[in-house]
C-alpha cells in the first residue's frame, strides 16, 4: 500500500510540476514539451492506479514473479520498439535523401526542412534503433550469461520508459528547432538531464546482475556492455556542459566555444561512432553469434587484447574529423596516428567474430541469420578499414565535407549496426515469446538481400559522388583559375543522389519485410507455407539399378 | 627431458592468465575500462584550453551584436550547420573560393561552434559583405529564383515573422549567459540588449547603438522597414561572418607569419 501511494505520489508531483512549467514556460518550445511530460505522468498515474491489484494489496500478499525464470519483459518492449524506431528512422532518411534529389520536398514548412528533419534521422537511427537495441539486448545477455534474473526490476523498466520519454522529447524538440546546433548531440539541457538519470539507472541495473551473478567470471560481451555504458556517460556529461539561459526556457548556452569546442565535440561524436554503435554492438556480436553458430568464440586471448586496445584506442582518434581546420596540428596528427593504429584491434573484432564460424560455415548457406551476421561482420571490417584510411591527412583533404564520408558512415551504419540487430532481433523474437520458429525463414532471406543490395547502392553512389565532389572543388583550368563554381558541383550530384535514395528504398523494403515477420511471429500465425531453405536433391526417376539396355532388334 | 616439461608446467602460466583477476571482479573491470577510455581525451583536449597559441592573438575580434547573436540562434535552430561548413582550409582552391582560410580566434566567441562537416552547400565563413541584403533574403525565401541548381530549402517564413528575441528581456538573458561563459559582453552591453537588437535593425536610437557597438552595422536588413523580423536578424548574422577580423592586413599577415608550432 505505501509503495502504491508513493508511485502514485509522485507521478501526482511530476504531474503538478509539469503542468505549472507548461503555464510559466518562457518559450513555446519549452511548453510542449512539458505538455508531452505532463501527458506521461498522467499515464504513468493511470497506469499505476489501474493496474494494481487491490484484492491482493488487501490480503497483503502480492503475486511475486516467477524467480525461476529470466525477467524478460522490459526485452520484448525493447524489441517491439527497436523495431518500430528502426522502421521510422529509416523512413526519415529515404524522405531526406529524395529532399537532397527534389528540394521541393521540403514542402515550404519550417517543420520539414532538411535542416530539422536530418537530426531527426540520425538521432532516430542512432540513440532510438541503436539504443533500444542496445538496452533490450544489454540486458537479456546480461542475465544468460551471468545466470541471474535483472538486478532492480523496477528500474529496469524505468530505463525502458524514460529512454522512450528521451527520444519523443528529443524528436520533437528537432521538429520544432529546439536544438543546441552540435551534431550528434542536438537534444537541449534539460533532455539531456532527463537521459542522465535514464542513464545513471540503466548503469545500475546493469552492474547490479553482474554484482549478483551466479557464474564466476563476467562473460566478454558484458565487458563492452559495461564500458559502453560508462564511456557513454563521461561523453555526454563532458559536451554537454550547458548554461540555461532561463530554467523555464528551451534554450541554453555552451559552456565550451570554438576551436575547445569542437575537439570536445569530435571526441563525443568520434566516440559516439566507437561506444554507442561499435563496443555495444561487438557485445551483441559477442553473444548472438556463437549462440546463432552453435559454436564458442573463436579466441579468448584474442578478446582480451583487442577489448583493452579498443577502448583506449578510440577515444584518441577524434581529431581526425578537424583535420587542416583551426584546430593545432599536434593534436590533428596526433588523431590520425591514433585512427590509423585503430584498424588492428577493429579488425581482432571482426576475426573473432567470424572465425567463430570455424567449422560451422556451411550455415552461411543454408542459415540466413547466421549469413546476416557474416554479412554484418563483413561490412565492419570494411568500414573499418576505411575509417583510418579516411583519416589520413593527404585522404582527408579530398574527402572531408564531401559525400564520401556519408557513404563511409552509412556502410558502417546500414551494414554493421543494421545487419548484426536485424539478425538478433530473428534471433530474439521466437525465444522471448516463446515460437517454434520465425514466421518465415524464407523472408528473411528476402531482407538479407533487399538490404544488401540497398547497402551496395548507397555507398557506391556516396563513393561517387565524394570523389566527384572533392575533385570539381579543386579542379584547376590551364588558365590557372577554378573550373567550377559551387553551384555546378552541386548538380553533378543529382544522379547520384538519385541512386543513393533508390539503394535507401531497398533497405527500407528490406526492412518492412523484417516488420511482418517479426509481427506474425509475435502474433503467434501459422508459420509461412514455404520451400525450406535447404532442400538435400531427391528424384526418384534417378534412384533406380543400372539395368543394362537389352539390345534393339 | 621428462624434467624440462615438468618446469615448463609449473613456472610458465597461459599468457593472459592473469586477466581472469579482472574479469572476475565488476570494481576491477569497471574501473579499469574507465581508465583507459579517459586517457585520450585527457592527453589532447586540455593542453587547448592551455597552450598559448591555440588561438591567434588578432585584432578585431568582437562578440556579436544582440541582433547577429539573435541571428546566430536562427541559424542553429534551422540547422544550417548540417549544409554548410564555417571553417575554411588552407587550401589553395578553397582560399580562392572562400578567402582566407579560417583562424581559430574567429570562432573564440562561438558558443558552440559551427565549422560544420559537410558542404551540401558552400562554406559560409567569409560569406559577410559577398552579397547583397536583397540577394540573401530573396536567396533564403526562395534559393533557386537566384541560384537555379541550389537544393537548399526554402525559409520564406523568416520574413513573416516577428522576432521574438529582444521581447521582454529575452536577449538580457542571453547575453548575460554568454557573458556567464566567458564572452567579453560590457555591463552596458548586456543591459541595454533589447534596445539595442532594435536600434541595429533600424528601430530605434543609432546613436546610443554606436555609443556600445562602434562596428556594428545598423540598417533594415529584410526590406522590411517597418517590421523587425527573423530574416533581419539572420542576414544580421550572415554579413557579420568572416569580417571582424582583417585577415589580409599586413599586420595581420605578419603576425600569422610568425605562428609556429600550430
Amino acid at each position: 500500500m505505501v509503495t502504491l501511494t508513493g508511485r502514485a505520489g509522485i507521478w501526482l508531483v511530476v504531474l503538478f510540476l509539469a503542468i505549472l512549467a507548461v503555464a510559466a514556460a518562457a518559450d513555446t518550445g519549452f511548453a510542449v514539451h512539458m505538455t508531452i511530460v505532463a501527458l506521461a505522468a498522467a499515464i504513468g498515474l493511470f497506469v499505476t492506479l489501474s493496474r494494481t491489484d487491490y484484492a491482493a494489496l488487501a490480503r497483503g500478499a502480492l503475486h511475486a514473479p516467477d524467480a525461476s525464470r529470466y525477467d524478460d519483459d522490459p526485452i520484448r518492449w525493447g524489441v517491439i520498439a527497436t523495431v518500430f524506431w528502426g522502421m521510422a528512422g529509416f523512413a526519415a532518411g529515404l524522405f531526406i535523401a529524395l529532399q537532397l534529389a527534389y528540394p521541393v520536398l521540403n514542402l515550404g514548412f519550417e517543420y520539414t526542412t532538411f535542416g530539422r528533419l536530418r537530426p531527426l534521422h540520425t538521432s532516430a537511427v542512432i540513440f532510438a534503433f541503436g539504443g533500444n537495441a542496445l538496452i533490450a539486448t544489454s540486458f537479456y545477455v546480461v542475465q544468460r550469461t551471468c545466470r541471474a534474473r535483472l538486478a532492480f526490476p523496477g528500474l529496469a523498466r524505468f530505463v525502458f520508459w524514460g529512454y522512450q520519454l528521451f527520444i519523443v522529447l528529443a524528436a520533437t524538440g528537432y521538429l520544432l528547432g529546439i536544438t543546441q546546433g552540435k551534431e550528434y548531440a542536438e537534444p537541449e539541457w534539460y533532455v539531456d538531464l532527463w537521459l542522465t538519470v535514464v542513464w545513471v539507472a540503466y548503469l545500475a541495473v546493469f552492474v547490479g546482475t553482474l554484482v549478483k551473478r551466479t557464474e564466476p567470471h563476467i562473460y566478454v560481451a558484458n565487458w563492452f556492455y559495461l564500458s559502453f555504458i560508462l564511456t557513454v556517460a563521461m561523453l555526454h556529461l563532458v559536451n554537454n556542459v550547458n548554461l540555461p539561459v532561463s530554467l523555464l526556457g528551451s534554450r541554453s548556452i555552451a559552456v565550451w566555444a570554438g576551436v575547445q569546442g569542437a575537439l570536445i565535440q569530435w571526441w563525443y561524436g568520434h566516440n559516439a561512432v566507437g561506444f554507442f554503435l561499435t563496443a555495444g554492438f561487438l557485445a551483441m556480436m559477442y553473444y548472438f553469434v556463437p549462440k546463432q553458430a552453435e559454436r564458442p568464440i573463436y579466441s579468448y586471448r584474442l578478446s582480451i587484447i583487442h577489448f583493452w586496445a579498443l577502448i583506449f584506442l578510440y577515444i584518441w582518434a577524434g581529431p581526425h574529423h578537424l583535420h587542416y581546420t583551426a584546430l593545432p596540428d599536434w593534436a590533428q596528427t596526433l588523431g590520425m596516428v591514433f585512427s590509423v593504429m585503430l584498424w588492428m584491434p577493429s579488425w581482432g573484432g571482426m576475426i573473432n567474430g567470424l572465425m567463430t564460424l570455424n567449422g560451422a560455415w556451411d550455415k552461411v548457406r543454408t542459415d540466413p541469420i547466421i549469413r546476416m551476421f557474416v554479412m554484418s561482420l563483413a561490412f565492419y571490417g570494411m568500414s573499418t578499414f576505411e575509417g583510418p584510411m579516411m583519416s589520413v591527412k593527404t585522404v582527408n583533404a579530398l574527402s572531408h565535407y564531401t559525400d564520401w564520408t556519408i557513404g563511409h558512415v552509412h556502410s558502417g551504419a546500414l551494414g554493421w549496426n543494421g545487419m548484426v540487430t536485424f539478425a538478433t532481433l530473428y534471433y530474439l523474437v521466437p525465444r522471448l515469446w516463446n515460437r517454434q520458429r520465425l514466421y518465415s525463414l524464407r523472408m528473411v532471406n528476402w531482407h538479407f538481400w533487399l538490404a544488401t543490395t540497398g547497402i551496395v547502392f548507397y555507398a557506391a553512389a556516396m563513393w561517387v559522388a565524394g570523389i566527384t565532389q572533392g575533385l570539381m572543388w579543386r579542379e584547376y583550368g590551364a588558365d590557372g583559375y577554378l573550373v567550377n563554381s559551387f553551384a555546378e558541383t552541386v548538380a553533378a550530384l543529382h544522379p547520384m543522389y538519385l541512386l543513393r535514395a533508390f539503394g535507401g528504398l531497398l533497405y527500407l523494403a528490406g526492412a518492412v519485410v523484417m516488420t511482418v515477420n517479426v509481427w506474425k511471429t509475435i502474433a503467434g500465425s501459422p508459420l509461412r507455407r514455404e520451400a525450406p531453405m535447404t532442400d538435400t536433391p531427391y528424384d526418384a526417376a534417378q534412384d533406380r539399378p543400372l539395368v543394362p539396355a537389352v539390345a534393339a532388334e | 627431458m621428462k624434467g624440462a616439461t615438468t618446469m615448463t608446467a609449473t613456472t610458465h602460466k597461459p599468457p593472459l592468465s592473469t586477466h581472469a583477476k579482472i574479469e572476475r571482479n565488476v570494481t576491477i573491470l569497471g574501473v579499469l575500462a574507465f581508465l583507459a577510455v579517459t586517457v585520450g581525451g585527457i592527453v589532447e583536449i586540455a593542453p587547448l584550453f592551455w597552450i598559448d597559441n591555440t588561438i591567434e592573438k588578432v585584432k578585431g575580434m568582437r562578440p556579436y551584436t544582440p541582433l547577429e547573436q539573435a541571428g546566430r540562434d536562427i541559424y542553429i535552430r534551422e540547422g544550417c550547420y548540417v549544409c554548410h561548413s564555417q571553417m575554411i582550409r588552407p587550401f589553395r582552391d578553397e582560399v580562392e573560393r572562400y578567402g582566407h582560410y579560417s583562424l581559430a580566434a574567429e570562432s573564440m566567441y562561438d558558443h558552440p561552434f559551427q565549422w560544420g562537416s559537410k558542404r551540401t552547400g558552400p562554406d559560409l565563413a567569409r560569406v559577410g559583405g559577398r552579397y547583397s541584403d536583397e540577394w540573401h533574403v530573396q536567396h533564403l525565401a526562395d534559393p533557386r529564383s537566384v541560384v537555379p541548381e541550389s537544393v537548399m530549402p526554402m525559409y520564406a517564413f523568416l520574413k513573416d515573422r516577428d522576432l521574438k528575441a529582444g521581447e521582454g528581456g529575452t536577449m538580457i538573458g542571453e547575453i548575460r549567459a554568454l557573458a556567464t561563459t566567458g564572452v567579453p559582453y560590457s555591463p552596458a552591453q548586456i543591459a541595454q540588449a533589447d534596445a539595442d537588437l532594435k536600434a541595429q535593425a533600424g528601430q530605434g536610437d543609432a546613436t546610443e547603438l554606436a555609443k556600445r557597438w562602434p562596428k556594428a552595422q545598423p540598417r533594415d536588413f529584410d526590406g522590411q522597414p517597418d517590421r523587425l523580423t527573423e530574416m533581419d536578424a539572420l542576414v544580421a548574422y550572415l554579413q557579420v561572418l568572416g569580417t571582424m577580423v582583417d585577415v589580409n592586413a599586413a599586420a595581420a599577415q605578419e603576425d600569422l607569419a610568425r605562428e609556429t608550432g600550430r
